[in-house]
Protein backbone atom coordinates (compact mmCIF):
# COMPACT_ATOMS: atom_id res chain seq x y z
CA UNK A 1 0.00 0.00 0.00
CA UNK A 2 1.18 3.57 -1.27
CA UNK A 3 1.49 6.13 1.88
CA UNK A 4 -0.50 8.60 -0.37
CA UNK A 5 -2.53 11.57 0.93
CA UNK A 6 -5.97 11.21 -0.04
CA UNK A 7 -9.20 13.00 0.83
CA UNK A 8 -12.39 11.24 2.75
CA UNK A 9 -15.18 13.25 3.72
CA UNK A 10 -13.23 15.91 3.78
CA UNK A 11 -9.95 14.75 5.99
CA UNK A 12 -6.39 14.60 4.55
CA UNK A 13 -4.53 11.32 5.79
CA UNK A 14 -3.61 8.52 4.53
CA UNK A 15 -5.46 5.06 3.56
CA UNK A 16 -3.81 3.53 6.39
CA UNK A 17 -4.64 6.19 8.90
CA UNK A 18 -8.01 5.78 7.70
CA UNK A 19 -8.15 1.75 7.76
CA UNK A 20 -6.76 1.27 11.26
CA UNK A 21 -9.23 3.68 12.62
CA UNK A 22 -11.79 1.76 10.52
CA UNK A 23 -10.85 -1.34 12.27
CA UNK A 24 -11.34 0.22 16.09
CA UNK A 25 -14.93 0.74 14.59
CA UNK A 26 -15.30 -2.95 13.10
CA UNK A 27 -13.53 -4.68 16.01
CA UNK A 28 -16.44 -4.52 18.61
CA UNK A 29 -19.45 -5.71 16.59
CA UNK A 30 -17.41 -8.21 14.21
CA UNK A 31 -15.88 -10.05 17.23
CA UNK A 32 -19.61 -10.63 18.67
CA UNK A 33 -21.01 -11.35 15.28
CA UNK A 34 -17.99 -14.09 14.65
CA UNK A 35 -18.12 -15.59 18.47
CA UNK A 36 -21.89 -15.90 18.57
CA UNK A 37 -23.03 -16.21 15.14
CA UNK A 38 -20.41 -17.50 12.51
CA UNK A 39 -18.18 -19.97 14.99
CA UNK A 40 -21.78 -21.01 16.58
CA UNK A 41 -22.85 -21.79 12.70
CA UNK A 42 -19.62 -23.15 12.04
CA UNK A 43 -19.64 -25.84 15.07
CA UNK A 44 -23.28 -26.49 13.85
CA UNK A 45 -21.72 -27.81 10.92
CA UNK A 46 -19.25 -29.94 12.55
CA UNK A 47 -21.61 -31.25 15.09
CA UNK A 48 -23.76 -32.54 12.64
CA UNK A 49 -21.07 -35.22 11.53
CA UNK A 50 -21.08 -36.02 14.83
CA UNK A 51 -22.44 -38.96 17.41
CA UNK A 52 -25.23 -39.19 19.80
CA UNK A 53 -23.96 -40.51 23.04
CA UNK A 54 -26.25 -42.97 24.95
CA UNK A 55 -27.02 -40.26 27.74
CA UNK A 56 -27.81 -37.67 25.00
CA UNK A 57 -23.95 -36.05 25.00
CA UNK A 58 -22.03 -35.20 22.10
CA UNK A 59 -18.99 -37.86 21.13
CA UNK A 60 -16.24 -36.95 18.12
CA UNK A 61 -16.54 -40.21 16.25
CA UNK A 62 -17.29 -38.25 12.43
CA UNK A 63 -19.93 -40.34 10.54
CA UNK A 64 -22.44 -39.07 7.68
CA UNK A 65 -25.14 -41.33 9.31
CA UNK A 66 -27.04 -38.30 10.57
CA UNK A 67 -27.30 -37.15 7.03
CA UNK A 68 -28.54 -40.75 6.33
CA UNK A 69 -30.94 -41.25 9.14
CA UNK A 70 -32.51 -37.68 7.63
CA UNK A 71 -32.56 -39.14 3.71
CA UNK A 72 -34.77 -42.35 5.20
CA UNK A 73 -31.85 -44.83 6.12
CA UNK A 74 -32.32 -46.55 9.49
CA UNK A 75 -31.60 -49.95 11.32
CA UNK A 76 -34.70 -51.52 9.77
CA UNK A 77 -34.68 -49.88 6.19
CA UNK A 78 -35.94 -47.09 4.31
CA UNK A 79 -39.14 -45.00 5.65
CA UNK A 80 -40.02 -41.64 3.66
CA UNK A 81 -40.72 -39.93 7.13
CA UNK A 82 -38.19 -37.68 7.56
CA UNK A 83 -37.94 -36.63 3.86
CA UNK A 84 -42.06 -36.45 3.92
CA UNK A 85 -42.03 -33.60 6.74
CA UNK A 86 -39.01 -31.60 5.02
CA UNK A 87 -40.76 -31.75 1.74
CA UNK A 88 -44.43 -30.91 3.57
CA UNK A 89 -42.51 -27.71 5.03
CA UNK A 90 -41.48 -26.64 1.24
CA UNK A 91 -44.64 -27.33 -0.01
CA UNK A 92 -46.67 -24.93 3.27
CA UNK A 93 -43.79 -22.52 3.14
CA UNK A 94 -44.66 -22.08 -1.01
CA UNK A 95 -48.33 -22.13 -0.49
CA UNK A 96 -47.89 -19.58 2.78
CA UNK A 97 -46.09 -17.28 0.46
CA UNK A 98 -48.58 -17.46 -2.51
CA UNK A 99 -51.88 -17.08 -0.67
CA UNK A 100 -50.44 -14.07 1.23
CA UNK A 101 -49.29 -12.96 -2.10
CA UNK A 102 -52.76 -13.01 -3.47
CA UNK A 103 -54.46 -11.66 -0.63
CA UNK A 104 -51.65 -8.59 -0.65
CA UNK A 105 -52.43 -7.30 -3.74
CA UNK A 106 -56.25 -6.30 -3.13
CA UNK A 107 -55.37 -5.09 -0.14
CA UNK A 108 -52.10 -2.84 -1.20
CA UNK A 109 -54.33 -1.86 -3.86
CA UNK A 110 -57.28 -0.70 -2.00
CA UNK A 111 -54.61 0.90 0.43
CA UNK A 112 -52.94 3.09 -2.24
CA UNK A 113 -56.85 3.99 -3.39
CA UNK A 114 -57.39 5.84 0.39
CA UNK A 115 -56.82 9.47 0.88
CA UNK A 116 -53.43 10.54 2.14
CA UNK A 117 -54.51 11.01 5.80
CA UNK A 118 -56.81 6.85 6.19
CA UNK A 119 -53.63 5.61 4.26
CA UNK A 120 -51.20 5.62 7.46
CA UNK A 121 -54.32 4.30 9.79
CA UNK A 122 -54.58 1.33 7.04
CA UNK A 123 -51.06 0.67 6.93
CA UNK A 124 -50.57 0.71 10.81
CA UNK A 125 -53.23 -1.59 11.18
CA UNK A 126 -51.45 -3.98 9.33
CA UNK A 127 -48.11 -3.21 10.74
CA UNK A 128 -50.19 -3.64 14.25
CA UNK A 129 -50.34 -7.62 13.58
CA UNK A 130 -46.87 -7.58 12.00
CA UNK A 131 -45.31 -7.02 15.19
CA UNK A 132 -47.62 -8.52 17.96
CA UNK A 133 -46.06 -11.81 19.47
CA UNK A 134 -46.53 -14.79 17.31
CA UNK A 135 -47.43 -16.98 20.13
CA UNK A 136 -50.38 -14.96 20.86
CA UNK A 137 -51.56 -14.69 17.12
CA UNK A 138 -51.30 -18.45 17.05
CA UNK A 139 -53.05 -19.40 19.56
CA UNK A 140 -55.83 -16.68 19.37
CA UNK A 141 -56.88 -19.30 16.21
CA UNK A 142 -57.97 -21.81 19.05
CA UNK A 143 -61.32 -19.47 19.70
CA UNK A 144 -62.03 -18.77 15.99
CA UNK A 145 -61.34 -22.74 15.40
CA UNK A 146 -63.44 -23.87 18.57
CA UNK A 147 -66.37 -26.52 18.06
CA UNK A 148 -68.94 -23.82 19.38
CA UNK A 149 -68.72 -21.28 16.38
CA UNK A 150 -69.78 -21.88 12.75
CA UNK A 151 -66.47 -22.77 11.40
CA UNK A 152 -65.94 -25.77 13.30
CA UNK A 153 -69.73 -26.37 13.10
CA UNK A 154 -69.35 -25.88 8.78
CA UNK A 155 -66.82 -28.20 8.59
CA UNK A 156 -68.86 -31.00 10.84
CA UNK A 157 -71.48 -31.01 8.79
CA UNK A 158 -69.64 -31.31 5.45
CA UNK A 159 -68.25 -34.38 7.62
CA UNK A 160 -64.54 -33.04 7.42
CA UNK A 161 -64.23 -33.40 11.52
CA UNK A 162 -66.86 -35.53 13.89
CA UNK A 163 -69.46 -33.16 15.52
CA UNK A 164 -68.48 -30.92 18.69
CA UNK A 165 -64.34 -31.22 17.65
CA UNK A 166 -62.68 -28.30 16.80
CA UNK A 167 -61.36 -27.35 13.86
CA UNK A 168 -57.95 -28.01 15.07
CA UNK A 169 -55.27 -29.58 15.17
CA UNK A 170 -54.63 -30.01 11.01
CA UNK A 171 -53.63 -29.79 7.57
CA UNK A 172 -55.72 -26.54 7.26
CA UNK A 173 -55.41 -24.83 10.57
CA UNK A 174 -51.63 -25.18 9.98
CA UNK A 175 -52.50 -22.82 6.46
CA UNK A 176 -54.95 -20.34 8.14
CA UNK A 177 -52.64 -19.74 10.97
CA UNK A 178 -49.38 -19.69 8.60
CA UNK A 179 -51.18 -17.51 6.18
CA UNK A 180 -52.55 -14.85 8.64
CA UNK A 181 -48.85 -14.88 10.24
CA UNK A 182 -46.94 -14.07 6.91
CA UNK A 183 -49.49 -12.25 4.88
CA UNK A 184 -48.53 -8.42 6.36
CA UNK A 185 -44.64 -9.75 5.72
CA UNK A 186 -45.93 -9.38 2.20
CA UNK A 187 -48.39 -7.01 2.31
CA UNK A 188 -46.10 -3.94 4.09
CA UNK A 189 -43.21 -4.29 1.14
CA UNK A 190 -45.10 -4.95 -1.56
CA UNK A 191 -47.43 -1.39 -0.55
CA UNK A 192 -44.22 0.59 -1.32
CA UNK A 193 -43.69 -0.57 -4.82
CA UNK A 194 -47.35 -0.24 -5.45
CA UNK A 195 -47.50 2.91 -4.19
CA UNK A 196 -45.09 4.08 -6.43
CA UNK A 197 -46.91 2.08 -9.47
CA UNK A 198 -47.39 3.89 -12.91
CA UNK A 199 -50.75 3.85 -13.74
CA UNK A 200 -50.35 5.44 -16.83
CA UNK A 201 -48.20 1.48 -18.11
CA UNK A 202 -51.73 0.06 -16.77
CA UNK A 203 -53.87 2.52 -18.46
CA UNK A 204 -51.87 2.16 -21.69
CA UNK A 205 -52.32 -1.92 -21.26
CA UNK A 206 -55.96 -1.36 -20.88
CA UNK A 207 -56.05 0.66 -23.97
CA UNK A 208 -54.30 -1.93 -26.18
CA UNK A 209 -57.08 -4.31 -25.41
CA UNK A 210 -55.11 -6.33 -23.04
CA UNK A 211 -57.01 -9.34 -20.90
CA UNK A 212 -57.18 -8.70 -16.83
CA UNK A 213 -54.58 -11.48 -16.93
CA UNK A 214 -51.87 -9.97 -19.10
CA UNK A 215 -52.76 -6.31 -17.87
CA UNK A 216 -51.65 -7.81 -13.89
CA UNK A 217 -48.20 -10.27 -15.65
CA UNK A 218 -46.69 -7.48 -17.78
CA UNK A 219 -47.81 -4.04 -16.61
CA UNK A 220 -48.74 -4.75 -12.92
CA UNK A 221 -45.87 -7.55 -11.85
CA UNK A 222 -43.29 -6.23 -13.32
CA UNK A 223 -42.84 -2.73 -11.49
CA UNK A 224 -44.35 -4.01 -8.51
CA UNK A 225 -41.28 -6.68 -8.27
CA UNK A 226 -38.94 -5.28 -6.24
CA UNK A 227 -41.19 -5.13 -3.21
CA UNK A 228 -42.58 -8.68 -3.79
CA UNK A 229 -39.09 -10.01 -4.13
CA UNK A 230 -38.73 -8.63 -0.72
CA UNK A 231 -41.68 -9.59 0.84
CA UNK A 232 -41.64 -13.33 -0.46
CA UNK A 233 -37.90 -13.89 1.26
CA UNK A 234 -39.30 -12.50 3.92
CA UNK A 235 -42.34 -14.70 3.87
CA UNK A 236 -40.54 -18.03 2.82
CA UNK A 237 -37.44 -18.39 4.60
CA UNK A 238 -39.26 -18.04 8.42
CA UNK A 239 -42.08 -20.19 6.97
CA UNK A 240 -39.63 -22.72 6.30
CA UNK A 241 -38.21 -22.98 9.85
CA UNK A 242 -41.74 -21.91 11.11
CA UNK A 243 -42.37 -24.28 14.49
CA UNK A 244 -45.06 -22.55 16.65
CA UNK A 245 -48.27 -22.67 14.13
CA UNK A 246 -47.58 -26.49 13.39
CA UNK A 247 -46.78 -26.81 17.14
CA UNK A 248 -50.40 -25.26 18.11
CA UNK A 249 -52.14 -25.89 15.46
CA UNK A 250 -50.70 -28.77 13.65
CA UNK A 251 -50.13 -31.26 16.44
CA UNK A 252 -48.63 -34.57 16.04
CA UNK A 253 -49.81 -35.54 12.59
CA UNK A 254 -49.05 -32.68 10.82
CA UNK A 255 -45.10 -31.95 11.72
CA UNK A 256 -42.58 -29.54 9.72
CA UNK A 257 -39.05 -29.13 9.63
CA UNK A 258 -38.95 -26.73 12.55
CA UNK A 259 -40.33 -29.43 14.97
CA UNK A 260 -38.45 -32.03 13.89
CA UNK A 261 -35.35 -29.64 14.78
CA UNK A 262 -36.87 -28.25 18.20
CA UNK A 263 -37.40 -32.07 19.32
CA UNK A 264 -33.96 -33.08 18.85
CA UNK A 265 -32.64 -29.90 20.80
CA UNK A 266 -35.66 -30.36 23.49
CA UNK A 267 -37.09 -33.88 24.25
CA UNK A 268 -34.48 -36.16 22.36
CA UNK A 269 -31.58 -34.20 22.84
CA UNK A 270 -29.90 -35.63 19.77
CA UNK A 271 -27.92 -32.84 19.02
CA UNK A 272 -26.13 -34.08 15.90
CA UNK A 273 -29.38 -35.28 13.86
CA UNK A 274 -30.62 -31.44 14.91
CA UNK A 275 -27.80 -30.16 13.43
CA UNK A 276 -28.15 -32.23 10.39
CA UNK A 277 -31.64 -31.54 9.85
CA UNK A 278 -30.85 -27.96 10.57
CA UNK A 279 -28.44 -27.96 7.65
CA UNK A 280 -31.17 -30.01 5.45
CA UNK A 281 -33.39 -27.20 6.40
CA UNK A 282 -30.42 -24.07 5.16
CA UNK A 283 -29.52 -26.35 2.04
CA UNK A 284 -33.32 -26.57 1.18
CA UNK A 285 -33.98 -22.24 1.73
CA UNK A 286 -30.82 -21.48 -0.52
CA UNK A 287 -32.04 -23.65 -3.16
CA UNK A 288 -35.64 -22.60 -3.15
CA UNK A 289 -34.15 -19.01 -3.34
CA UNK A 290 -31.99 -19.47 -5.87
CA UNK A 291 -34.40 -21.18 -8.13
CA UNK A 292 -36.93 -17.80 -7.22
CA UNK A 293 -34.22 -15.85 -8.19
CA UNK A 294 -33.58 -17.43 -11.83
CA UNK A 295 -37.75 -16.89 -11.92
CA UNK A 296 -37.63 -13.78 -11.05
CA UNK A 297 -35.32 -12.04 -13.16
CA UNK A 298 -37.57 -13.30 -16.20
CA UNK A 299 -40.53 -11.82 -15.21
CA UNK A 300 -38.54 -8.36 -14.94
CA UNK A 301 -37.11 -8.97 -18.47
CA UNK A 302 -40.57 -9.53 -20.07
CA UNK B 1 -55.40 7.98 -8.17
CA UNK B 2 -57.35 5.61 -9.52
CA UNK B 3 -60.72 4.23 -7.98
CA UNK B 4 -60.69 1.30 -6.04
CA UNK B 5 -63.03 -1.73 -7.51
CA UNK B 6 -65.71 -2.82 -5.22
CA UNK B 7 -64.63 -6.26 -5.73
CA UNK B 8 -60.98 -5.61 -4.24
CA UNK B 9 -61.92 -3.48 -1.49
CA UNK B 10 -64.56 -6.35 -0.14
CA UNK B 11 -61.55 -8.58 -0.48
CA UNK B 12 -59.05 -5.90 1.18
CA UNK B 13 -61.65 -5.77 4.13
CA UNK B 14 -62.40 -9.23 4.21
CA UNK B 15 -58.08 -9.80 4.64
CA UNK B 16 -57.92 -6.95 7.27
CA UNK B 17 -61.19 -9.44 8.66
CA UNK B 18 -59.19 -12.65 8.58
CA UNK B 19 -56.22 -10.66 10.09
CA UNK B 20 -57.82 -8.87 13.10
CA UNK B 21 -60.83 -11.55 13.90
CA UNK B 22 -58.46 -14.14 16.03
CA UNK B 23 -57.27 -11.44 17.66
CA UNK B 24 -60.29 -9.29 18.60
CA UNK B 25 -61.45 -12.98 19.97
CA UNK B 26 -58.88 -12.62 22.66
CA UNK B 27 -59.76 -9.23 23.99
CA UNK B 28 -63.46 -10.33 23.92
CA UNK B 29 -62.80 -13.25 26.14
CA UNK B 30 -60.00 -11.31 28.33
CA UNK B 31 -63.14 -9.40 29.68
CA UNK B 32 -65.74 -12.16 29.70
CA UNK B 33 -66.29 -13.66 33.53
CA UNK B 34 -67.10 -17.10 32.76
CA UNK B 35 -64.60 -19.63 33.39
CA UNK B 36 -64.25 -21.86 30.67
CA UNK B 37 -66.43 -21.95 26.70
CA UNK B 38 -67.20 -19.68 24.39
CA UNK B 39 -70.29 -18.27 26.28
CA UNK B 40 -70.56 -14.76 27.20
CA UNK B 41 -71.52 -14.14 31.01
CA UNK B 42 -70.84 -10.55 31.43
CA UNK B 43 -68.56 -8.24 31.31
CA UNK B 44 -65.63 -8.65 34.11
CA UNK B 45 -62.02 -7.09 34.58
CA UNK B 46 -61.09 -9.60 37.08
CA UNK B 47 -58.76 -11.83 35.13
CA UNK B 48 -57.09 -8.29 34.56
CA UNK B 49 -56.09 -7.91 38.38
CA UNK B 50 -55.58 -11.62 38.93
CA UNK B 51 -52.51 -11.25 36.45
CA UNK B 52 -50.71 -8.80 38.91
CA UNK B 53 -51.43 -11.52 41.82
CA UNK B 54 -49.47 -13.92 39.62
CA UNK B 55 -46.10 -14.24 40.92
CA UNK B 56 -45.47 -16.59 37.71
CA UNK B 57 -46.64 -13.67 35.33
CA UNK B 58 -44.67 -10.82 37.38
CA UNK B 59 -41.28 -13.08 37.08
CA UNK B 60 -42.02 -12.94 33.53
CA UNK B 61 -42.88 -9.98 32.79
CA UNK B 62 -39.70 -8.86 34.72
CA UNK B 63 -37.70 -11.04 32.82
CA UNK B 64 -38.95 -10.33 29.27
CA UNK B 65 -38.43 -6.28 30.27
CA UNK B 66 -34.89 -6.68 31.38
CA UNK B 67 -33.83 -8.91 28.39
CA UNK B 68 -35.29 -6.53 26.08
CA UNK B 69 -33.66 -3.73 27.84
CA UNK B 70 -30.19 -5.28 28.39
CA UNK B 71 -29.85 -6.45 25.19
CA UNK B 72 -31.38 -3.42 22.89
CA UNK B 73 -28.79 -1.14 24.89
CA UNK B 74 -25.69 -3.29 23.88
CA UNK B 75 -27.20 -3.91 20.37
CA UNK B 76 -27.77 -0.53 19.96
CA UNK B 77 -24.04 0.47 20.86
CA UNK B 78 -22.26 -2.18 18.83
CA UNK B 79 -24.79 -1.96 16.09
CA UNK B 80 -24.41 2.08 15.43
CA UNK B 81 -20.43 1.52 15.78
CA UNK B 82 -20.58 -1.44 13.28
CA UNK B 83 -22.47 0.70 10.33
CA UNK B 84 -20.02 3.30 10.76
CA UNK B 85 -16.92 1.53 10.47
CA UNK B 86 -18.73 -0.40 7.25
CA UNK B 87 -19.70 2.84 5.99
CA UNK B 88 -16.96 5.64 6.72
CA UNK B 89 -13.76 3.86 5.57
CA UNK B 90 -12.47 3.04 2.35
CA UNK B 91 -12.53 -0.70 2.37
CA UNK B 92 -12.08 -2.72 -0.82
CA UNK B 93 -15.21 -4.37 -2.17
CA UNK B 94 -13.88 -7.66 -1.57
CA UNK B 95 -14.04 -6.68 2.28
CA UNK B 96 -17.34 -4.97 2.19
CA UNK B 97 -19.12 -8.07 0.12
CA UNK B 98 -18.11 -9.99 3.14
CA UNK B 99 -19.06 -8.26 5.76
CA UNK B 100 -21.94 -7.18 4.43
CA UNK B 101 -23.13 -11.22 4.23
CA UNK B 102 -21.94 -11.92 7.71
CA UNK B 103 -24.32 -8.96 8.64
CA UNK B 104 -26.79 -10.13 6.74
CA UNK B 105 -27.37 -14.01 7.80
CA UNK B 106 -29.27 -13.23 10.41
CA UNK B 107 -31.75 -11.13 8.75
CA UNK B 108 -31.75 -14.22 6.13
CA UNK B 109 -31.41 -17.29 7.70
CA UNK B 110 -34.52 -18.91 9.14
CA UNK B 111 -34.41 -18.33 13.10
CA UNK B 112 -34.75 -22.18 14.14
CA UNK B 113 -31.14 -22.35 12.54
CA UNK B 114 -29.88 -19.16 14.55
CA UNK B 115 -30.97 -20.59 17.40
CA UNK B 116 -29.79 -24.58 16.90
CA UNK B 117 -26.37 -23.43 16.39
CA UNK B 118 -26.65 -20.84 19.90
CA UNK B 119 -27.52 -24.21 21.36
CA UNK B 120 -24.55 -26.21 20.28
CA UNK B 121 -22.15 -23.59 20.75
CA UNK B 122 -23.45 -22.53 24.46
CA UNK B 123 -23.56 -26.72 25.18
CA UNK B 124 -19.36 -26.23 24.23
CA UNK B 125 -18.59 -23.35 25.66
CA UNK B 126 -20.13 -24.50 29.65
CA UNK B 127 -17.33 -26.70 29.43
CA UNK B 128 -15.47 -23.86 29.86
CA UNK B 129 -17.40 -21.84 32.57
CA UNK B 130 -20.90 -22.65 34.38
CA UNK B 131 -21.65 -18.66 33.15
CA UNK B 132 -23.41 -20.87 29.83
CA UNK B 133 -25.63 -22.45 31.19
CA UNK B 134 -28.89 -22.04 29.71
CA UNK B 135 -30.78 -19.00 30.96
CA UNK B 136 -31.14 -15.41 30.93
CA UNK B 137 -27.47 -14.44 30.23
CA UNK B 138 -27.20 -17.23 27.08
CA UNK B 139 -31.04 -15.23 26.09
CA UNK B 140 -29.30 -11.46 26.01
CA UNK B 141 -26.95 -13.23 23.83
CA UNK B 142 -28.87 -14.48 21.60
CA UNK B 143 -30.85 -11.53 20.97
CA UNK B 144 -28.41 -9.25 20.93
CA UNK B 145 -26.94 -11.01 18.22
CA UNK B 146 -29.66 -10.83 15.27
CA UNK B 147 -30.78 -7.39 17.34
CA UNK B 148 -26.74 -6.35 15.68
CA UNK B 149 -27.60 -6.61 12.25
CA UNK B 150 -31.18 -5.06 12.44
CA UNK B 151 -29.50 -2.19 14.11
CA UNK B 152 -26.50 -1.78 11.50
CA UNK B 153 -28.80 -2.07 8.87
CA UNK B 154 -30.50 0.51 9.98
CA UNK B 155 -27.92 2.40 10.91
CA UNK B 156 -26.22 2.73 7.85
CA UNK B 157 -28.96 3.57 5.52
CA UNK B 158 -28.83 6.84 8.11
CA UNK B 159 -25.33 7.27 7.71
CA UNK B 160 -26.06 6.94 3.53
CA UNK B 161 -28.87 9.04 3.74
CA UNK B 162 -26.50 12.39 5.56
CA UNK B 163 -24.12 12.15 2.93
CA UNK B 164 -20.60 13.80 3.06
CA UNK B 165 -20.90 17.15 2.80
CA UNK B 166 -21.77 17.91 6.62
CA UNK B 167 -18.63 15.86 7.21
CA UNK B 168 -16.62 17.88 4.82
CA UNK B 169 -17.67 20.89 5.69
CA UNK B 170 -16.79 20.31 9.58
CA UNK B 171 -13.27 18.83 9.05
CA UNK B 172 -13.01 22.36 6.14
CA UNK B 173 -13.36 24.54 9.56
CA UNK B 174 -10.98 22.02 11.71
CA UNK B 175 -13.02 19.74 13.27
CA UNK B 176 -11.12 16.85 15.24
CA UNK B 177 -11.82 13.32 15.09
CA UNK B 178 -14.01 13.43 18.64
CA UNK B 179 -15.68 16.81 18.11
CA UNK B 180 -16.85 15.17 14.30
CA UNK B 181 -17.80 12.11 15.98
CA UNK B 182 -19.58 14.08 19.23
CA UNK B 183 -21.16 17.07 17.85
CA UNK B 184 -22.06 16.42 13.93
CA UNK B 185 -22.44 12.64 13.55
CA UNK B 186 -23.97 11.54 16.54
CA UNK B 187 -26.66 14.21 16.51
CA UNK B 188 -27.43 13.53 12.45
CA UNK B 189 -27.58 10.21 13.55
CA UNK B 190 -29.66 10.41 16.36
CA UNK B 191 -32.82 9.85 14.19
CA UNK B 192 -31.45 6.82 12.69
CA UNK B 193 -29.78 5.05 16.11
CA UNK B 194 -33.54 5.57 18.47
CA UNK B 195 -35.36 4.21 15.65
CA UNK B 196 -32.50 0.93 15.24
CA UNK B 197 -32.73 0.59 18.71
CA UNK B 198 -36.52 0.80 18.65
CA UNK B 199 -36.68 -2.14 15.82
CA UNK B 200 -34.53 -3.84 18.29
CA UNK B 201 -36.37 -3.36 21.60
CA UNK B 202 -39.27 -4.95 19.49
CA UNK B 203 -37.50 -7.49 18.25
CA UNK B 204 -36.65 -8.97 21.62
CA UNK B 205 -40.09 -8.08 22.97
CA UNK B 206 -41.71 -10.34 19.91
CA UNK B 207 -38.73 -13.12 19.94
CA UNK B 208 -40.06 -16.85 20.66
CA UNK B 209 -37.92 -19.15 18.76
CA UNK B 210 -34.52 -17.80 20.47
CA UNK B 211 -35.23 -17.66 23.81
CA UNK B 212 -37.12 -20.93 24.16
CA UNK B 213 -34.05 -22.89 22.62
CA UNK B 214 -31.86 -20.58 25.41
CA UNK B 215 -33.89 -20.07 28.25
CA UNK B 216 -33.45 -21.86 31.92
CA UNK B 217 -35.48 -23.32 33.80
CA UNK B 218 -34.93 -19.76 35.88
CA UNK B 219 -35.87 -17.27 33.17
CA UNK B 220 -39.39 -17.94 31.86
CA UNK B 221 -40.50 -14.55 29.55
CA UNK B 222 -43.98 -13.65 28.59
CA UNK B 223 -44.21 -15.27 25.29
CA UNK B 224 -42.70 -18.77 26.37
CA UNK B 225 -45.31 -18.52 29.55
CA UNK B 226 -47.83 -18.44 27.33
CA UNK B 227 -46.74 -20.75 25.29
CA UNK B 228 -46.18 -23.08 27.68
CA UNK B 229 -49.71 -22.51 29.45
CA UNK B 230 -51.62 -22.91 26.31
CA UNK B 231 -50.32 -25.94 25.47
CA UNK B 232 -52.31 -26.98 29.18
CA UNK B 233 -55.24 -25.30 28.14
CA UNK B 234 -56.65 -21.76 27.51
CA UNK B 235 -57.77 -19.41 30.16
CA UNK B 236 -59.32 -16.18 30.31
CA UNK B 237 -56.21 -14.94 32.18
CA UNK B 238 -54.09 -15.60 29.48
CA UNK B 239 -56.49 -14.30 27.03
CA UNK B 240 -55.90 -10.87 29.88
CA UNK B 241 -52.18 -10.76 29.38
CA UNK B 242 -52.28 -11.49 25.38
CA UNK B 243 -54.91 -8.80 25.46
CA UNK B 244 -52.37 -6.49 27.61
CA UNK B 245 -48.88 -7.25 25.83
CA UNK B 246 -51.34 -6.48 22.30
CA UNK B 247 -52.01 -3.19 23.74
CA UNK B 248 -48.61 -2.54 24.46
CA UNK B 249 -47.66 -3.43 21.06
CA UNK B 250 -49.66 -0.92 19.50
CA UNK B 251 -48.35 1.99 21.94
CA UNK B 252 -44.78 0.80 20.42
CA UNK B 253 -46.24 0.94 16.79
CA UNK B 254 -47.84 4.11 17.09
CA UNK B 255 -45.21 5.67 18.57
CA UNK B 256 -42.35 4.20 16.44
CA UNK B 257 -44.04 5.84 13.81
CA UNK B 258 -45.12 8.88 14.93
CA UNK B 259 -40.81 8.63 15.72
CA UNK B 260 -39.42 8.38 12.30
CA UNK B 261 -42.36 9.88 10.26
CA UNK B 262 -40.42 12.84 12.00
CA UNK B 263 -37.11 12.00 12.06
Amino acid sequence: MTRRLLIWYGELTTRQNLLKRGLYFLSSGMLWLMVFLVLPGLVLVVVSFATRGAYGQLEWDFTIENYKRLMGFSLFGWTSDYLVILWRSVVVAFFTTLVSIVLSYPLCFFIAGREERSRYMWLTLVIIPFWTNMVIRTYAWFLILAPELPFAKLAAAMGFIPHGAPLYPNAFAVYIGMVSMFLPFVTLPLYASVEKLDWSLVEAAQDLYASRVRVFTQAILPQTMPGLSVGIILTFVPAMGMFVVPDLLGGAKYMLVGNLIQQQFGASRDWPFGAAISMGLMILTMVSLQIYRRKSKEIEHI
Amino acid sequence: MKRTHPIIASLALLTMGFLYLPLLGVAVFSVNSARRGLVWKGFTLDWYIKLFSNEWILEAAWNTFLLAVTSTLVATVLGTVLAIGMDRFPWTRRINNILDIILHIPVVIPDIILAAALVVAFGLLRVLSAMFEPGLLNMIIGHITFQIAFVALVVRSRLVAIGSEIEEAARDLFAGNWYLMRRIMLPLLMPGIVAGGMLAFTLSLDDFVISFFTAGPESQTLPLYIFAAVRRGVTPQIHALSTLIMIITVVLVIGTERFTRKG
